[in-house]
């Protein structure tokens, strides 16, 4: 019992955590509240790259709208901490039910998942990209018109439960959970399948079972982070889960390396970062005056540079930060 | 009634091209059973038709006794067939021990959520299916590279490994598509003892196909002949 040794990822999680909670304006205060938002995001960012990348980058397919689960998530969530439980944040004990109604909020958008996924993965051919690119579109038309969760106003007046403890939480068991699943029997299923799928299914994998289960594991995932979203904004409104916002996750994934959870860790904080810095610094800019008639560069240009970007990467074909390599942190040591 | 595996009346068609004609033959089990004929005779058609990738225009496939015919290829591996690629198909960004570990998949017991927990019972799984892995490492000759990515090994390792992949699934019947294709006649010769070990140290029956006269003349105990689809010998 004398040499028990920390995970090295417990050991990690556990230090940032501190870090964190020892800067925050509850202790210190030397990062103030809107730092420690941004902070919050880009874990939500975190949870939303690694499982889009269990998609993209472990299994090979190719997701288009991620953000329509985390609008599943967020609204089941968000519908039942606010209309239904009425919960309210300064009463401890309504913590555990809120995670629970995060949990059921990611079981949904699992659902959704199978419902998109199992029909377009059977296929051979791109059809999945086709289906989430519509499905993005689709679901923000449905969260529109129903005025129930509010339609084009959004879902408002979502309880404050996602503190950064809680999104911390979150975070790091899904980092756990996807690292335990790639280093699983069931993972290598996934990754075969990328590698050479014709092969994959002559080793006996089931080719189209594993693509749909990484597919609804990444939907599950995505709906936690849309229902962590939604009660840190205190909203949810049906233009947060369109295209642009998946395709924000989609470069994390690239930038970050398909197929590497290190690497989509590291894109989800730098782009996080990178994209309120952009926010800020533009609208920053001095509006200017051709032909008597003024311009001011709006936010929304935050989202062409990233367009650019990605158009970098692919024709650079660069591999991101990390590539398909992982930090020994999220490796389990094998003895050789 | 010995056959292991059985074709009858077999025929493929690639729109009007007639790929594999009529074919009939048993592969007794136990034997390394060839079949040659020159290129684009229809060989790897064959085994595309007996693995499932192709279901047959016209005829059927027995795996002992059953008819396999039309069955999804997973099912047909996970039922004891297993193949190797002419056309190398590794998985090239994984390590040489996962690329076996893959194919030792579908005989896993730990579910999905004892997976994600890695709970006792899933560690103890895991260490067989390491040890059975690092046995055909050793038998193939690759323990110097078992944690290497796949796509930096040597070609003549990768039609080694492929080999061991193959093997990995636990299977009676294991086809090979042109062994020995790419290598030099030293590594030839030594395939020709792997593929005689294999088939006596995993008690399988061996069905190669070859253009090469000499590596079926020397290894295979029975020989069936084919040319542009058609049965010759
Ligand atoms: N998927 C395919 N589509 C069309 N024609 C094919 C296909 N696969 C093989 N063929 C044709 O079938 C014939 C037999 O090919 P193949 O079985 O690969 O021959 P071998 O393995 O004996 O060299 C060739 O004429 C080849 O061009
Ligand atoms: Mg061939």
């Amino acid at each position: 019992m004398g040499n028990f040794k920390l995970p090295r990822l417990l050991l990690a999680g556990l230090i940032f955590f501190i870090i964190v909670m020892i800067l925050s304006p509850d202790m210190t205060g030397a990062l103030n509240g809107y730092f420690m938002v941004i902070i919050e995001r880009s874990l939500i960012f975190v949870i939303l790259a690694i499982s889009l990348n269990l998609i993209n980058g472990i299994t090979g397919q190719f997701s288009l709208g991620h953000m329509g689960f985390a609008a599943v998530g967020a609204y089941v969530s968000g519908t039942f901490t606010s209309i239904w439980f009425k919960l309210n944040p300064h009463t401890l004990s309504h913590y555990p039910v809120f995670m629970i109604c995060i949990v059921i909020g990611g079981l949904g958008a699992a659902v959704v998942g199978f419902l998109i996924g199992f029909p377009s993965l059977r296929l051979k051919g791109d059809y999945l990209a086709i289906v989430t690119l519509g499905f993005g579109e689709i679901i923000r038309t449905i969260l529109n018109n129903i005025d129930y969760v509010g339609g084009p106003r959004g879902l408002l007046g979502i309880p404050m439960f996602s503190k950064f403890p809680i999104i911390m939480l979150f975070a790091f068991l899904t980092v756990v959970i996807l690292r335990n699943l790639v280093q699983s029997s069931h993972g290598r299923a996934m990754l075969s399948i990328r590698e050479n799928e014709l092969a994959s299914e002559l080793c006996g994998v089931d080719t189209v079972r594993y693509k749909v289960m990484g597919f609804v594991i990444g939907a599950f995932f995505a709906g936690i982070a849309g229902g962590l979203l939604a009660h840190l904004l205190t909203l949810a409104h049906p233009t947060q889960y369109g295209f642009l916002p998946s395709a924000l996750v989609l470069i994390m994934v690239y930038a970050g390396g398909m197929g590497s959870l290190t690497g989509s860790v590291l894109a989800a904080f730098t782009l996080t970062f990178l994209t309120e810095g952009l926010r800020v610094g533009i609208d920053a800019l001095p509006e200017f005056t051709i032909a008597s008639q003024t311009y001011k560069i709006g936010t929304e240009w935050t989202m062409v540079i990233y367009a650019i970007l990605l158009i970098l990467i692919m024709l650079f074909k660069t591999e991101g930060i990390m590539g398909m390599r992982e930090s020994r942190i999220l490796i389990i040591e094998e003895k050789k | 009634m010995s056959a292991l595996l059985s074709i009858q009346g077999m025929s493929h068609y690639f729109g009007g091209l007639k790929a594999v004609s009529n074919f009939t033959f048993d592969v007794p089990e136990g034997v390394i059973y060839g079949l040659i004929g020159p290129n684009g005779s229809g060989k790897t058609t064959t085994f595309n038709l007996i693995t499932g990738i192709y279901t047959p225009t016209e005829g059927k496939v027995l795996f002992e006794g059953r008819d396999i015919t039309g069955q999804k290829p997973f099912r047909i591996v996970q039922g004891g067939v297993a193949r190797t690629f002419q056309n190398l198909r590794i998985f090239g960004n994984l390590s040489v021990i996962d690329n076996i570990r893959v194919a030792r998949h579908f005989t896993v017991k730990s579910g999905l959520f004892t997976s994600l927990l890695r709970l006792p019972s899933f560690k103890q799984e895991e260490e067989v299916v390491r040890e059975e892995a690092m046995q055909l490492i050793k038998m193939m000759h690759l323990e110097d590279r078992a944690f290497d990515q796949a796509k930096n090994l040597p070609y003549g390792a990768l039609r080694r490994l492929e080999i061991a992949r193959a093997l990995a699934t636990k299977p009676k019947l294991v086809l090979l598509d042109e062994p020995a294709a790419g290598m030099n006649p030293k590594e030839t010769d030594d395939l020709m003892g792997l593929i005689r070990q294999v088939r006596d140290d995993f008690k399988v029956t061996v069905f190669l196909i070859e253009h090469h006269m000499k590596l079926v003349m020397n290894v295979c105990e029975r020989v069936k002949v084919i040319d542009f689809g058609e049965t010759i010998a």
